[in-house]
């Protein structure tokens, strides 16, 4: 188990490194001036910031200074807010994300798992086709849609009720969390749904169940511990994943409802060519892309004990 | 045929599997409520945004308002973008001020004199700074020097190059101690000019002129202006609050000079987001006193019978042409026969559809003033009436000094914008319908887009301009042959010689005729085709009164505002 879980550190240390590298010469390869503006510079002013951000020196040299930079733990300074170091963008505006996103995938699991067994048990019946139609109907409306909606749904119910059920935007309070973390964690719920409804009518019409009903097992221990436990394997292999998705991919959210977190550094410097904060939130959701995907790898091994063996 | 139901489970174990798992779900419903009550306090200990007040407290004296963007930078000697300018304008002040009525009034000098080779500004003795030292004439050296240090490099250094010296500083050929900029005594501040400047009294209005206190600059090590702690404030407000990207608190100064004119007191910012549909949410729902509308609000805004405002924000957005020599539309007639079928009237009323915008007929907007009254009213620009007959003869022309028999593909470049996609689609349909020209739309993201502005990579690109003071000169000196902003590198030694009248000299009339002049180059050597003049509409809570809007400088103005209780 250790030399597996060294293995595996040591592989995304190798993915990690890449992600950055790749990142680094796209964004080079990108045409466009990071410190171009609007209003022209004399070359006197345009080489002092060339200078400042270290762009007067050449490129292979700029990528061995940018490595150094990482394997300290630093990033630089931003390029768009000139104040701002990128680890205090990371450090300040992360735990918002983080936040959101686990709340989201938290909401996406327990309603995946919930409602995908609920659809296996009820078959062809009529819960079953409801909650079927409503997570194709989640799986294909994209989010900024559902949370345009639900924000304007929000804002009628207030103004109907004469006070304030939620707030319609902003972050601070668990009442500012609610409808964003839903919204976020929608579609990835709906998926999860119909994920675990096709592992539970495998599982169910599988030998083992039927031997474990044979020997006379009671009902609720086959559900709990063979059918559920099996069923909920595939689920937790792309929990990973959608953890590390939800919190990069909540940009739209953010924006709609007003959420200071990463996703929003995430996109926009890439528009303003901000050089030191594509790297530093790339290399960031790299790392905690690959932890994640590390960390389901080493539950897998736990919740079915054959993977371990390799 | 019938067809039998397939056998379900119909048996004890479905039920009770049933129960379980509204067990579980249970369960797991306390969990997720568990846990979110964990993650709200773990934030509100790392310090998330307070909660929101409601839009306006008329007791207390507070405002709430979004902010569409955090303010990337106000060290006001850095600072060039809006969203920075709008705070630096609440918490600090300059020389002079403008007031409500857009008129230039005293700020922390209590008078002045303009003359044609310097100036002097003789400082009120209450102006004080927030920690209660008083505000000096070394603040307004030391920031000055700061600003055109290539040390520095401020991109709007250049403003600052009508100060003896500032031009050479920058240039790093001379010491910023060199700058013609002198604390005479503490309260005496003695302005040498590099060339006479008609127009200083309105430049030591603007941000960039602020003072910046030396010792405190020093003291934060770098990172002035980093935090709400690292400035000092001078203005009618102070910040109290920066939650980076999430929450700006602005708070009445209570030792600013003139705090009886003051009569908010806070001026909550809990909200930072770019989007208008969630802006407009917000000020439904009642959590916020003012938003800006984009086009998808319209509709529900008339509905609503909102009292809606508009004012145009001060700049203007045409297309520029590529002057350099290998370029088809280096060619007059060529662009005289675009000129012809350009119609920014069609544009603005049938194409971009938005209240407030208006079609620009002309580089200067028409806000701008000129000797006496609006600057467009005393110095009307040619007209130019849509003519296909004439722009196919023009067209005829072109091919014939181009020798060719067909005018090749013209590259239109433009930004990411939705706005700016209708405007090339109208464009390349309009040449197309009109001049059987085929234009090739080159779509580009803001960056990108400037790289092959500056290069000249394109024919023609769709480009605007917002004003840094208000003076025709913000626009007029644009196609300089010199103006590094003159991306389609126009030369012409006629409009080089009126930007130099209008530089250099004193008397308003002798000025404004050049801009005359240049109004008229500009439109007769088809330079430029006007696209519109940028407007804003919003909506205020009928509450709140006294906001000033203003096309150049702090906008909007809270200084004045008032609440009051039934509008």
């Amino acid at each position: 188990m250790l030399t597996y879980t060294l293995k595996r550190i040591l592989q995304g240390i190798v993915t990690v490194w890449f992600i950055a590298t790749a990142t680094f010469v796209a964004m080079h390869a990108v045409p466009g001036d990071p410190l171009a503006n609007q209003r022209a510079t004399n070359e006197q002013i345009q080489r002092n910031l060339e200078q400042r951000y270290g762009l007067d020196r050449p490129v292979s040299e700029q990528y061995v200074v940018f490595l150094g930079g990482i394997l300290r733990g630093d990033f630089g300074i931003s390029f768009t807010q000139e104040n701002r170091r990128v680890n205090d963008i990371i450090r300040e505006n992360f735990p918002v994300s983080a936040t959101l996103g686990i709340l989201a995938v938290a909401f996406a699991a327990l309603g995946g798992i919930l409602f995908g067994a609920l659809t296996a048990l009820f078959r062809d019946r009529l819960p079953d086709l409801v909650i079927m139609f409503l997570v194709i109907l989640a799986i294909s409306v994209p989010s900024f849609v559902v949370a345009a909606f639900s924000q304007l749904a929000l804002v009628d119910i207030n103004v109907y009720l004469g006070f304030s059920l939620l707030p319609v935007a902003g972050w601070g309070t668990l009442r500012h969390m609610i409808v964003p973390s839903m919204v976020l964690g929608l579609g990835t719920m709906a998926y999860l749904t119909r994920l675990m409804r096709s592992s539970m009518l495998e599982i169910t019409s599988s030998d083992f169940i039927r031997t474990a009903r044979a020997k006379g097992l009671p009902p609720a221990r086959i559900f709990l511990k063979h059918q559920l436990r099996n069923a909920v394997l595939p689920v937790v292999t792309v929990l990973g994943p959608a953890i590390a998705a939800i919190t990069t991919g909540g940009f739209v959210v953010e924006l709609v409802f007003a959420i200071p977190g990463l996703g929003r550094y995430f996109v926009e410097a890439v528009q303003q060519l901000d050089y030191t904060v594509i790297m530093g939130t790339t290399v960031f959701y790299g790392a905690f892309l690959v932890s994640m995907v590390i960390v389901v790898d080493l539950l897998y091994g736990w919740i079915d004990p054959r993977v371990r063996v390799e | 045929m019938m067809v039998e139901q397939p056998p379900t489970y119909r048996d004890p174990m479905s039920r009770l599997a049933m129960r379980q798992l509204l067990w579980l779900g249970a369960l797991s419903l306390v969990g997720f409520v568990a846990l979110m009550g964990a993650l709200a306090w773990a934030s509100s200990i790392t310090g998330g945004s307070a909660i929101a007040g409601r839009a306006i407290d008329v007791e207390t004296g507070t405002i709430t308002r979004a902010l569409a963007q955090e303010p990337p930078q106000l060290d006001s000697t850095r600072a060039t973008d809006q969203a920075s300018i709008f705070i630096l304008g609440h918490v600090m002040e300059g020389l002079l001020r403008y007031d409500a009525s857009n008129r230039l009034v005293p700020g922390v000098a209590e008078r002045w004199d303009i003359r044609p080779d310097g100036a002097t500004f003789w400082l009120r003795d209450d102006a004080r700074w927030s920690d209660g030292r008083p505000v000096t004439a070394h603040d307004f050296v030391f920031a000055w020097r700061t600003i055109v240090d290539p040390a520095n490099a401020a991109e709007y250094a250049f403003i600052l190059y009508y100060v003896k010296n500032g031009e050479a500083i920058n240039r790093g050929e001379l010491s910023p101690e060199a700058l013609g900029a002198t604390a005479v005594d503490d309260r005496t501040l003695e302005v040498e000019f590099e060339r006479p400047v008609g127009f200083f009294d309105k430049l030591v209005a603007f941000a960039v002129y602020f003072p910046v206190r030396e010792d405190f600059y020093r003291s934060r090590d770098g990172r002035y202006a980093a935090d709400a702690e690292d400035l000092v404030y001078n203005g009618p407000f102070m910040m109290t609050r920066w939650v980076h990207g999430a929450h700006v608190r602005l708070e009445k100064n209570p030792l600013y000079w003139n705090r009886d004119a003051v009569r908010l007191n806070v001026i909550d910012m809990p909200y930072v987001t770019a989007d208008t549909g969630a802006v407009v949410n917000l000020f439904k729902d009642g959590s916020i006193a003012t938003a800006t509308l984009g086009a998808e609000q319209l509709d529900d805004a008339m509905k609503l019978r909102w009292n809606l405002g508009r004012y145009s924000d001060g700049s203007v957005f045409y297309i520029d042409f590529n002057f350099r020599p290998e370029r088809l539309t280096s060619n007059f007639h060529l662009r005289r026969a675009l000129q012809l079928v350009n119609d920014s009237g069609e544009l603005v009323n049938k194409v971009i559809g938005l209240p407030g915008y208006l079609p620009a007929v002309s580089l200067f907007p028409i806000w701008l003033n000129g000797v006496e009254g609006p600057f467009r009213q005393e110095y009307p620009p040619p007209v130019v009436i849509p003519d296909l007959e004439l722009a196919r003869t023009h067209l005829e022309l072109a091919k014939q000094e181009l020798g060719v028999a067909e005018i090749p593909p013209l590259v239109l470049l433009t930004g990411d914008a939705p706005i700016a996609n209708k405007q090339a689609e109208y464009f390349q349909n309009l040449f197309d319908r009109a001049l059987g020209l085929e234009i090739r739309i080159d779509k580009q993201i803001f960056k990108q887009r400037l790289d092959k502005m500056t290069s000249g990579d394109f024919d023609m690109v769709a480009a605007g301009w917002g004003p840094d003071f208000a003076d025709p000169l913000t626009f007029g000196d644009l196609y300089a042959s010199w103006n590094g902003n003159n991306r389609g590198k126009y030369n012409n030694p006629a409009l080089d010689e009126q930007v130099r009248i209008a530089q250099n000299s004193l008397d308003p009339r002798t000025r404004m005729d050049a801009f005359g002049e240049i109004q008229r180059i500009l439109i007769d050597d088809a330079v430029q085709l006007p696209n519109y003049e940028r407007g804003l509409v919003y909506v205020e809570d009928p509450r709140l009164k006294g906001v000033v809007h203003r096309s150049v400088g702090t906008d909007p103005d809270y200084t004045t505002a008032y609440l009051v209780e039934n509008p």
